[in-house]
C-alpha cells in the first residue's frame, strides 16, 4: 500500500459518505444481515453444483433446508473432491449470505477511489458502459478495452469483449502465479503442470516441497492426496524457510535459506548425476542434450551449495539418494504460487529437470498425463480481426505464453504500444493481486473507463467507475467445468437459492452488454439453459442429467505412458530438454544456472506471503463462517528475533518496507517456526475497502509491502519475495 | 450397548479445520462459537521441531463432569453411544458444566443454554458420520464403537500408538489421537 | 521450548475462563454470611439467650432472611437461562453441588423463619393471627426452640460448607481442588457474621462476646489459610501454578492486601486490642472482616475460574 493511497483510504470520513448523492451499497449501514433468499420447498432438498471458493471447482451438494441454505458437501461422484470439499468450499455458503455483499449496480459519483457512488438501474449502468466503450472504440479502436478476469465466470464477459474487438484479457494468475513453473515445464517438456495439477501426489513414495506448502495451501484433491501419501509412509522433503505444516510431516526438513533454492536444485542433480543414480534408461529414450547439461551442472556440488542455501552437504546428499531410490515414484513437486525471485522459470525449469531424471514425468507416482472430455464450445459467429495484444511488445519477453497481465498495466500508463483506456474487471482484486499498487492506481488514473464486476466490495471495485453486482456461485449457472483430470468428465455450475438483492449471473450481464453495444447476434441463445443443452447435446450428452448428478464422467483413459499414455514432448526437439536450444538462441541459460539474490540489510527481514486453508486470495474475509476461521492475519517472526524486538505473540506492530510504506497493524506469532532472516504473513488480508466492513483494517497486506517486484526476463513473471520490512511497534493508544 | 469414541490421526491432520467450519454449518453453531477447534503443539528449536495438530471437540468423557455437576440432569448421558448430550429445556444457565470442564469444550449459547460437540448423534442415529468426520479431506478422523473390537476405531487404538487429552484430569475421555 | 496455538475463541471460555463475575463471589459470601449467622442465632437460642432482647436471636434471622433472599437474586442473576430456574426443583441430582445447594436453600427458608417466630419483634405482632399462634406455641414448647436452635445451628454449618464444596467439587479447576475450601468458607462466615453482629448490636455483653469469638475465627481462618496453600504448593504442577496465581501471580495484590491484611490481621489486631480493653471498640474492624470476607469470594472466585489443566 503507497503512502499516496493510504491517506486517500484513510481520510475518507462519514461526511464523505453522506454527502454521496445516493445511498450506495457498499456504504449502506444495515447492521444486521439480509434476511436470506429463500424457495418456497419446505424440508431439505439437494442440489448439486460445482464450487467457486477457489480455482479448483470441486464438485458439491448444497443442501437447502426449508427454504434457505443450510450447507454444501462434496459430491460423491466428483473426482475432484472425491465427496469432500475443503474448508472454503464448506464454508462457502458464507458466501451467499455475506452482509456486506454488492446487492445493485453502482456509477462512481466522485473522485476516483473515493467509494462514492449512486446506486442505478441495470439498464442504466450498461448504457453507461456502452457509451463510454462506443467512445473508446471511434477514440483509439476496440483494442484499447482490456479484461482481467479470474475464474470461470469471466467466460461470457471474455466473449462479449471479443465479439467488440479487443485481444487483451489478462490474468494475473500468470505473470503473478503459476506462470514461471508453467513456461518452465513447457521449456522442459513442452507442457504446463496445469491447474490442476498433474501430479500423482498418491501414489509418490517420496514428494519433495520446495516452498509449496500443502494443507495450508488448500488445493482439495492436492491435500487429498498428501494426506494420503502421507499415510501410505510415503518419504517427504521439505525444504521452506518455515516450518510449514508440510514440514511438520516430513523426515527430512531443510530450513532453506530464502532465494536459495535454485542452488539447492541444481546440487541435487548434481548427486544424482555425479554418482549415476538417474534413470538412466528414461533420460537416453526421453532427453535431449543431457551430456551438455551434466556438463554445466558439474560444478554445482553439495560443498558449493552450502553456503547458498545453509543446507549441509551430507543432508543435500541424502536427500538426494533418498529421492533416487524411489524413483521413478519421486515426484518433486512443481509447486503453484512461483513468482517469487524473478529467475522462477529458471528455477522451475530446474525442478523439471530434476523431475527428468527422476523419471517422474508420465510415470505412476510422478506426473500423469491429464485426459478430457470432448464437449464442443458453442458455435459463435466469428470475432472481428484484432490487433496483436498490447502486454507484450516485440516479444519482449518471448517464452510468455499467456498476456501478462502487469504488461497490460504498464501499457496503461505508457500507451505503448497503444493506449488502453478502459479496463473490466471480473473476480479479480487487482489492488491485492498485482505487486506495486501505486503503479496500478497510476494506470487506473489514464482509463476512460472502469469495469469492475464482483460479488464484495473489493479494494479494485472502490476504484471503479461502474461496479456491476454478482450473483454468487451458488445462485447462478456458469459455464461447464470440462476438466483437464485423471479421468475425463464435465460438471454443472446451477443455481441453488436466489440472490438476496439485484446481483445477477455473469452470464446475463454479458449477454446484456452486448445486446446494448449492438452485438445481439454475437448471443445465439435465449438463456444459459439453452446455450449448456445446446453444447452438452453436441457432445452427446445430457443436460437433464447433469443437473440431477451435478457430474458426468467419462471413460477412464490411460494417464501414464507405462500404461499406454503417449510419451510425446511439444519440445523443439520433441524431447525433454535437458539443454535447451530455443532458450540459448534468445540469448538465456540453456541450462539454470544460480544466482545469489539480495539479502536483506541489517535489522530487515525478507518478506514472505502464503496461504491459509480458510481463505482464497483476497476475497473471503468477509465471508462471516470463514472469517470466524481466522479474522486476521499475523506476521510470523523467529522466538529468538521477537525477544530481541522486545514483541510478543499476540502484540501489534506494523511493517515498514524498503520504500518506508507501512503496513496496517497486525499481531506478532512470535514463533519457533520460522528462520530469523525472514517474516511471513498470510496473503489476503488488511483490507481498507470501506464496504468490506466486517474485514477493514483487520490484519495487514502483503501486497501493499510488495512495492518492489523483479520481472522475470522469459515470461515477464512479477518475482515479489524481493521486500525486505523492519518490524516497528504500534503505539497503541487509551 | 454402543460406546462412541473417536480416534483421529495426527499424522495425516493438517489443521485445515474443515471440521470446524462443518460443524458450524451441520448445527448452525452461532458466529462467534466453536464446538470444535484445532491445537497446534510445537516443541522444540528452530529447526528441530515437532508438530501435532490435533481437532479437538468434546470428549465424551467416561466419567463426565459436567453431567455430575449438572443440577438439573439438562447435562445427560444419551441412551445411544453413551455421548454426552446437553437437554437445551433442562438447562438453566448456571455454567457450572462449563466450569467442570478441563477442556473447555462448553460455551453459552447466545440464547443462554450450554452447547457443545453432541458427536453429531441427529446424523449417526440415522447412520451418518458426524459432520467433522465426513467432511475431513484428510480422513484423519475415524468415529465409531469403542466397544466393539471390530470397530475401526478400536482397530486403530489396538495397531497404533495413541494418547488422549489430560488423562490426569480423570475423566477418562473417549477421543484418542494416533500418532 | 513448547508453543500451544488453538484456534477456538469462544466468549467466556478463551483465552482463560471468566463465566462468572460478580454474582457469584457475592452469593458465596453471603452465603457463608448467612451460615454463620445461623449457627451464631442458632447458638445464642440454644443457650437460652432469647430470653434476653439480644440482637442475635431478636432481629438476626430476619436480616438473614432479607440477605438470604438478596444472595439468591444474586444467584438468579448470573444464570444465563433464567426463565428455565425452576428446572432446580423438578429434579434431585446427588451429584451436583448446586442441585445440593437449591434444595439446601429451600430448607433453610422455613427454618429461619421459625426462628422469627421465637420472638415476633413488637410491630409486627398482632399482623398476622397464625403466626402468632405458632410463636405462641413454640413458646409454650421450650423443647421446640431448642430444637430450632440446633436446626438452625447445623443448616448454618450445612451452608457454610456448601459455598466452599461447590467450588472444591470442579475437578477441572485446580485452586478450587483443595479439601480445605469448605472449611475456609465456613470460618470466613463465621467470622463474617461474627462481625455483624458486633457492628451492629447494642447489647454490651453480645459485642464483646461476638468479637473474641470473631478474633478466635479470623485466627483459625489463618491456620486453615496455611493448609488450603501448603496443600496445593505439595500436589501437583497444576494445583502449585493454580495457588501461585494468588500468591505470586495476577491476583496476589488483592489476596495479601485486601484479604490477608486489611481482611484479617489488621481488624485481628484491633479487636484483639479492643477486647483487652487497650482501644474503643470501633465499627472499622468488622468492617474491614466484612471487606475482607467479600474479596475472599472474589479472589477465590476469580482465579479458581482462571486456574486450568493444561
Amino acid at each position: 500500500m503507497s503512502a499516496y493511497s493510504r491517506r486517500k483510504f484513510l481520510k475518507i470520513s462519514a461526511a464523505t459518505v453522506t454527502a454521496a448523492t445516493a445511498a450506495s451499497a457498499c456504504t449502506e449501514a444495515s447492521a444486521t444481515p439480509p434476511a436470506p433468499a429463500r424457495r418456497a420447498t419446505k424440508g431439505v432438498e439437494r442440489v448439486p453444483t460445482y464450487c467457486d471458493v477457489c480455482f479448483w471447482k470441486c464438485g458439491a451438494i448444497a443442501s437447502v433446508r426449508d427454504g434457505a441454505l443450510w450447507k454444501i458437501e462434496g459430491n460423491p461422484i466428483d473426482p475432484l473432491s472425491r465427496g469432500r470439499l475443503c474448508p472454503r468450499g464448506t464454508g462457502g455458503i458464507g458466501a451467499h449470505s455475506d452482509p456486506d455483499r454488492l446487492k445493485r449496480p453502482l456509477i462512481r459519483r466522485s473522485d476516483r477511489g473515493r467509494e462514492e457512488w449512486a446506486e442505478v438501474s441495470w439498464d442504466e449502468a450498461f448504457a453507461y458502459i456502452a457509451k463510454k466503450m462506443h467512445t473508446i472504440k471511434e477514440t483509439h479502436g476496440p483494442e484499447s478495452v482490456a479484461m482481467f478476469a479470474h475464474g470461470i465466470g469471466g467466460n461470457f464477459l471474455k466473449h462479449t469483449l471479443k465479439a467488440y474487438g479487443t485481444p487483451n484479457f489478462a490474468a494475473p494468475s500468470f505473470a503473478q502465479c503459476r506462470g514461471p513453473r508453467d513456461v518452465g515445464f513447457r521449456m522442459t517438456f513442452g507442457e504446463d503442470v496445469g491447474s490442476p495439477e498433474r501430479t500423482d501426489i498418491k501414489n509418490a513414495q517420496c514428494l519433495v516441497l520446495i516452498g509449496s506448502h500443502l494443507g495450508e495451501n488448500m488445493h482439495n484433491t492436492q491435500v487429498q492426496e498428501f494426506a494420503e501419501a502421507v499415510g501410505n509412509g510415503a518419504t517427504i522433503i521439505v525444504a521452506d524457510p518455515r516450518f510449514s505444516v508440510a514440514a511438520s510431516k516430513a523426515k527430512h526438513y531443510l530450513p532453506i535459506k530464502p532465494g536459495t533454492d535454485l542452488a539447492l536444485v541444481l546440487a541435487w542433480m548434481n548427486v544424482i548425476v555425479t554418482e549415476g543414480l538417474y534413470d538412466k534408461d528414461y533420460v537416453a529414450k526421453y532427453g535431449f542434450g543431457f551430456d551438455q547439461f551434466a556438463a554445466s551442472i558439474a560444478a554445482n556440488t553439495p560443498e558449493w551449495a552450502y553456503p547458498e542455501t545453509g543446507i549441509e552437504p551430507e543432508v543435500i546428499r541424502a536427500t538426494a539418494r533418498e529421492m533416487a531410490r524411489h524413483k521413478p515414484a519421486t515426484l518433486v513437486h512443481p509447486g503453484r504460487h512461483s513468482a517469487w525471485y524473478g529467475d522462477d522459470t529458471q528455477r522451475s525449469r530446474a525442478v523439471a529437470l530434476l523431475n527428468a531424471l527422476l523419471g517422474s514425468w508420465g510415470r505412476k507416482g510422478g506426473f500423469y498425463t491429464p485426459v478430457s472430455m470432448s464437449v464442443p464450445g458453442y458455435p459463435y459467429p466469428a470475432y472481428p480481426t484484432a490487433p496483436a495484444k498490447v502486454d507484450n511488445p516485440g516479444g519482449k519477453y518471448p517464452f510468455a505464453h499467456e498476456a501478462i497481465s502487469t504488461g497490460i498495466r504498464e501499457a496503461t500508463i505508457t500507451g505503448q504500444p497503444y493506449p488502453i483506456k478502459g479496463w473490466f474487471v471480473y473476480a479479480t482484486n487487482l489492488i491485492h493481486s498485482l505487486p506495486n499498487e501505486a503503479e496500478t492506481i497510476k494506470a487506473i488514473q489514464n482509463l476512460d473507463l472502469l469495469v469492475v464486476v464482483d460479488v464484495i466490495p473489493s479494494e479494485i471495485a472502490g476504484w471503479a467507475d461502474v461496479v456491476l453486482p454478482e450473483s454468487v456461485y451458488l445462485e447462478r449457472y456458469d459455464d461447464l467445468n470440462v476438466e483437464w483430470f485423471r479421468e475425463p468428465f464435465v460438471a454443472l455450475r446451477q443455481p441453488v437459492i436466489d440472490s438476496p438483492d439485484d446481483q445477477k449471473p455473469n452470464w446475463w450481464m454479458a449477454k446484456r452488454l452486448a445486446e446494448t453495444l449492438g452485438l445481439a447476434h454475437y448471443y445465439p441463445w435465449k438463456n444459459i439453459e439453452e446455450y449448456l443443452d445446446h453444447r452438452l447435446t453436441a457432445a452427446g450428452l445430457s443436460f437433464d442429467e447433469l443437473k440431477k448428478e451435478g457430474i458426468i464422467r467419462g471413460a477412464p483413459q490411460p494417464i501414464f505412458f507405462d500404461d499406454g499414455a503417449p510419451s510425446e514432448f511439444a519440445t523443439p526437439s520433441g524431447k525433454i530438454e535437458f539443454f535447451s536450444l530455443q532458450l540459448q538462441k534468445a540469448g538465456f541459460d540453456p541450462v539454470p544456472v544460480y544466482h545469489r539474490p539480495a539479502e536483506p540489510p541489517a535489522g530487515s527481514f525478507r518478506l514472505l506471503a502464503g496461504r491459509a486453508p480458510v481463505h482464497t486470495f483476497s476475497r473471503t474475509q468477509s465471508n462471516r463462517i470463514l472469517s470466524d476461521m481466522m479474522d486476521e492475519n499475523e506476521v510470523w517472526i523467529n522466538a529468538d528475533m521477537a525477544r530481541r524486538l522486545d514483541v510478543k505473540s499476540g502484540d501489534y506492530v506494523r511493517l515498514k518496507n524498503q520504500d518506508a510504506v507501512v503496513s496496517n497493524r497486525i499481531r506478532v506469532k512470535a514463533t519457533e517456526r520460522i528462520r530469523p532472516d525472514c517474516v511471513y504473513m498470510v496473503h489476503g488480508f488488511g483490507h481498507t475497502a470501506r464496504g468490506l466492513r466486517h474485514a477493514l483494517q483487520k490484519g495487514a497486506s502483503d501486497a501493499g509491502l510488495i512495492t518492489r517486484y523483479a520481472t522475470d526476463p522469459l515470461m515477464g513473471g512479477t518475482g515479489m519475495n524481493v521486500n525486505f520490512v523492519t518490524i516497528e511497534p504500534e503505539v497503541t493508544h487509551g | 450397548m454402543a460406546r462412541f469414541g473417536m480416534a483421529i490421526d495426527t499424522v495425516r491432520c493438517v489443521g485445515c479445520m474443515d471440521c470446524v467450519v462443518a460443524c458450524k454449518t451441520e448445527n448452525s453453531v452461532p458466529e462467534g462459537f466453536n464446538r470444535d477447534w484445532i491445537a497446534t503443539e510445537v516443541t522444540g528449536t528452530f529447526p528441530t521441531l515437532h508438530m501435532e495438530i490435533r481437532s479437538e471437540r468434546c470428549n465424551h468423557c467416561d466419567s463426565p463432569p459436567c453431567v455430575h455437576c449438572c443440577p438439573t440432569g439438562a447435562s445427560h448421558v444419551h441412551d445411544v453411544g453413551g455421548v454426552v448430550l446437553v437437554d437445551y429445556d433442562k438447562c438453566i444457565g448456571c455454567k457450572a458444566c462449563v466450569a467442570s470442564c478441563p477442556y473447555g469444550a462448553r460455551f453459552i449459547n447466545p440464547s443462554g443454554y450450554a452447547e457443545k460437540c453432541t458427536f453429531c448423534i441427529h446424523r449417526v442415529e440415522q447412520g451418518l458420520l458426524p459432520a467433522c468426520v465426513s467432511v475431513c479431506p484428510t480422513h484423519c478422523m475415524h468415529f465409531g464403537d469403542l466397544d466393539d473390537p471390530n470397530s475401526e476405531v478400536s482397530q486403530l487404538l489396538a495397531s497404533r500408538n495413541h494418547h488422549s487429552l489430560l488423562p490426569e484430569a480423570g475423566t477418562k475421555p473417549r477421543i484418542f489421537y494416533l500418532t | 521450548m513448547q508453543e500451544l496455538t488453538i484456534t477456538r475463541h469462544n466468549e467466556m471460555i478463551d483465552p482463560l475462563l471468566h463465566i462468572w463475575s460478580w454474582q457469584i463471589p457475592v452469593y458465596l459470601f453471603i452465603g457463608g454470611l448467612v451460615a454463620g449467622i445461623m449457627i451464631i442465632s442458632g447458638y445464642f437460642v440454644l443457650q437460652g439467650q432469647y430470653k434476653r432482647n439480644v440482637f442475635s436471636c431478636f432481629y438476626l434471622p430476619h436480616i438473614s432472611l432479607l440477605l438470604l433472599t438478596g444472595g439468591m437474586t444474586s444467584l438468579f442473576l448470573d444464570l444465563e437461562h433464567k426463565l428455565y430456574v425452576w428446572r432446580l426443583y423438578t429434579t434431585f441430582h446427588w451429584t451436583s453441588p448446586m442441585s445440593w445447594g437449591s434444595w439446601i436453600l429451600v430448607i433453610i427458608y422455613p427454618v429461619l423463619w421459625l426462628n422469627t417466630l421465637i420472638r415476633i419483634p413488637e410491630r409486627y405482632q398482632n399482623k398476622v393471627p397464625v403466626f402468632d399462634r405458632l410463636s405462641a406455641l413454640i413458646n409454650k414448647h421450650p423443647v421446640l426452640i431448642k430444637n430450632i436452635g440446633i436446626l438452625n445451628m447445623l443448616l448454618g454449618v450445612l451452608l457454610g460448607m456448601y459455598t466452599g464444596v461447590l467450588l472444591s467439587a470442579f475437578g477441572a479447576r485446580p485452586l478450587w481442588n483443595s479439601a480445605m475450601l469448605w472449611m475456609l468458607f465456613l470460618v470466613s462466615g463465621l467470622s463474617a457474621a461474627a462481625a455483624l453482629v458486633h457492628l451492629i448490636t447494642t447489647d454490651q455483653y453480645e459485642r464483646e462476646l461476638l468479637a473474641k469469638a470473631d478474633n478466635a475465627f479470623l485466627t483459625l481462618e489463618l491456620f486453615v489459610f496455611g493448609g488450603f496453600i501448603t496443600g496445593l504448593l505439595t500436589s501437583t504442577r497444576v494445583h502449585i501454578d493454580a495457588v501461585k496465581l494468588i500468591l505470586v501471580g495476577p491476583y496476589a495484590a488483592v489476596f495479601w492486601v485486601l484479604v490477608i491484611g486489611t481482611g484479617i490481621l489488621l481488624p485481628l489486631s484491633i479487636q484483639l486490642l479492643a477486647v483487652n480493653h487497650k482501644v474503643k471498640h470501633t465499627p472499622v474492624a468488622p468492617l474491614l472482616v466484612l471487606a475482607g470476607g467479600l474479596m475472599l469470594r472474589f479472589v477465590i472466585v476469580y482465579a479458581g475460574q482462571y486456574s486450568h489443566w493444561s
